[in-house]
């Protein structure tokens, strides 16, 4: 799915979060919003997953207005930066929730919804753990069954907070390749918000990076690399 | 290792045994003076002219009034008060709006407002020679000396227990399961079903039983708006002291042993669950 950013601006009170930014994401990229924090990427992706309403401006999903769709309406698939996955709940339970609070005319037969988490888990690579909790889980583990859990929706697109940043380095290395590999087999649109540049650098097609609320470039990352538009992009990423 | 020198090593949050033992004794000591002791004197006197004086004084009518009018006082109050609480809680620990601060403080009145003003506040409010009151009165429903008031003082006594235990543990949980559990599809009231009751239901046991305590215990209040009337609007509590003042202390004494027993069933119950679900706890505390 293609997506539209037009102009938009969120203001918190009277500091402004985003001073109005437009970004065209093409269908299938993956995309990584790279910045310190408080540049506002975090705000933007918590706008286009529908967790946040923007001040101004607008949202396209494939050219259709989506500023006025609710969190559930947009079907995103958004991974939380601490996973926020349901303590309470079995991995199992965790990746099904989504398609247990589709209505009932929507709702997949059980053994269909069961089908498709063992799927999931196959995707993972963590096909046996469909009966722990996440407190049982590592951290990488329960990043992966946060990915699960957010593929389980068949959504339009690919939300990412910090995937990699509750982990340590080794964990971490592994799994950009895994995020890669699921979003070359699933061809998701694909945006991934970072601090880290080597991890934007390495994994994005595309990278937008943004400070005190505005995109300083976009570009692929050679670009970027060869042509820092301003000083600030080539402090941040020679860093 | 076996040259290692004979130094005894205790960790470092750990008291020499002289110190532990002068504060478990000095615990133990208190604990016997305020609770121990006055808790075998209740039964002690309650049976002090045998089983069958205490039971013949339980048998009395008004006593089985108190206690089915305490029952039906924790009954309806402590439900309402599960439902206000989590509602109160839920609005302060998820949502940000202006006056968050005052409405917490006004949740926390209670506890520092004597119960005999709350008890007063509803008499002005609600008794026969106000304008709602005597309305009230009129059709039929009064709230002053009657169940209603009752119920009313109760609520306004136990109403911070249940939202104070929810609001640090809604907290510390924060709002990122509730927003996962949106963007994957679910409604309002699903994702509180699903998610956030089942992550606040220990913290919310508790305070239903401190709150239910609490109601069944409470005297201050109902005793300004229930006019004390025997067998009609004697609680517990209200009718252990009448029969006190009428030097009536097997009497007494069994009705306060079974509103102390009424709470080791609270506390009993609250242990079973806590043993019983040792692992749910464990893994809803830490994540």
């Amino acid at each position: 799915m293609q997506i539209e950013i037009d102009e938009i601006s969120k203001t918190f009170g009277v500091t402004a979060a985003l001073t109005p930014v437009s970004l065209s994401i093409p269908s299938g990229a993956l995309v990584a919003l790279l910045g310190p924090s408080g540049s506002g990427k975090t705000t933007l992706l918590r706008i286009l997953g529908g967790l946040e309403f923007a001040t101004s401006g607008r949202v396209l999903f494939d050219g259709q207005d989506a500023t006025g769709l609710t969190v559930q309406e947009r079907r995103a698939g958004f991974v939380f930066q601490s996973y926020a996955l349901f303590r309470h709940m079995t991995v199992f339970d965790n990746i099904a929730y989504g398609l247990n609070a589709r209505p009932r005319a929507q709702r997949p037969p059980k053994a269909e919804i069961a089908r498709r988490v063992t799927k999931l888990l196959d995707l993972i690579q963590l096909p046996d753990i469909g009966s722990r909790f996440p407190s049982q889980l590592s951290g990488g583990q329960r990043q992966r069954v946060a990915l699960a859990r957010a593929l389980a929706i068949e959504p339009r697109m690919l939300l990412l907070d910090e995937p990699f940043g509750a982990l340590d380095a080794k964990v971490r290395k592994e799994l950009r390749q895994g995020l890669r590999d699921i979003h070359d087999t699933t061809g998701l649109t694909t945006v991934f918000v970072t601090h880290d540049q080597d991890e934007a650098m390495e994994l994005a097609d595309l990278v937008v990076v943004m400070s005190m609320g505005k995109i300083e470039q976009i570009g692929r990352p050679q670009d970027i690399r060869a042509k820092p538009a301003s000083a600030f992009v080539k402090d941040f990423i020679g860093g | 290792m076996s040259d290692t020198p004979n130094i005894r090593f205790r960790p470092v949050t750990t008291e020499p045994a002289l110190v532990q033992g002068l504060v478990i004794s000095g615990v133990i000591a208190v604990l016997a003076v305020l609770l121990f002791a006055p808790l075998i004197a209740v039964f002690y006197e309650a049976l002090s002219k045998g089983w069958f004086a205490a039971v013949a004084s339980l048998a009395d009518k008004e006593s089985l009034a108190a206690i089915r009018l305490t029952l039906t006082v924790a009954l309806v109050s402590v439900p309402l008060n599960a439902v206000f609480g989590v509602a109160a809680a839920w609005l302060i620990t998820k949502y940000d709006f202006r006056g968050k601060a005052f409405l917490i403080t006004l949740i926390d009145l209670p506890f520092s407002v004597s119960p005999v003003v709350a008890g007063l506040c509803i008499v002005l409010t609600f008794g026969a020679n106000t304008v709602v009151g005597g309305w009230l009165v009129d059709a039929g429903y009064p709230i002053v000396f009657a169940l209603p008031g009752i119920i009313l003082a109760s609520m306004f006594v136990t109403f911070p227990f249940v939202a104070r235990e929810l609001i640090p543990v809604m907290i510390e949980q924060g709002r990122a399961e509730e927003e996962a559990a949106l963007t994957l599809g679910a409604s309002g009231w699903r994702v509180f079903f699903t998610v956030t009751l089942p992550n606040i239901r220990w913290a919310l046991l508790y305070g239903v039983l401190l709150c239910n305590a609490r109601a069944m215990g409470e005297f201050g209040a109902v005793a300004v708006v229930s006019g004390k009337i025997r067998g009609q609007t004697a609680t517990m509590p209200i009718t252990i002291e009448m029969l006190y003042n009428e030097y009536l202390s097997v009497a007494a004494f069994t009705l306060a042993g079974v509103l102390a027993l009424l709470a080791f069933v609270t506390l009993g119950l609250k242990t079973f669950l806590e043993i019983r679900h040792a692992d749910a706890l464990a893994a809803t505390r830490r994540h």
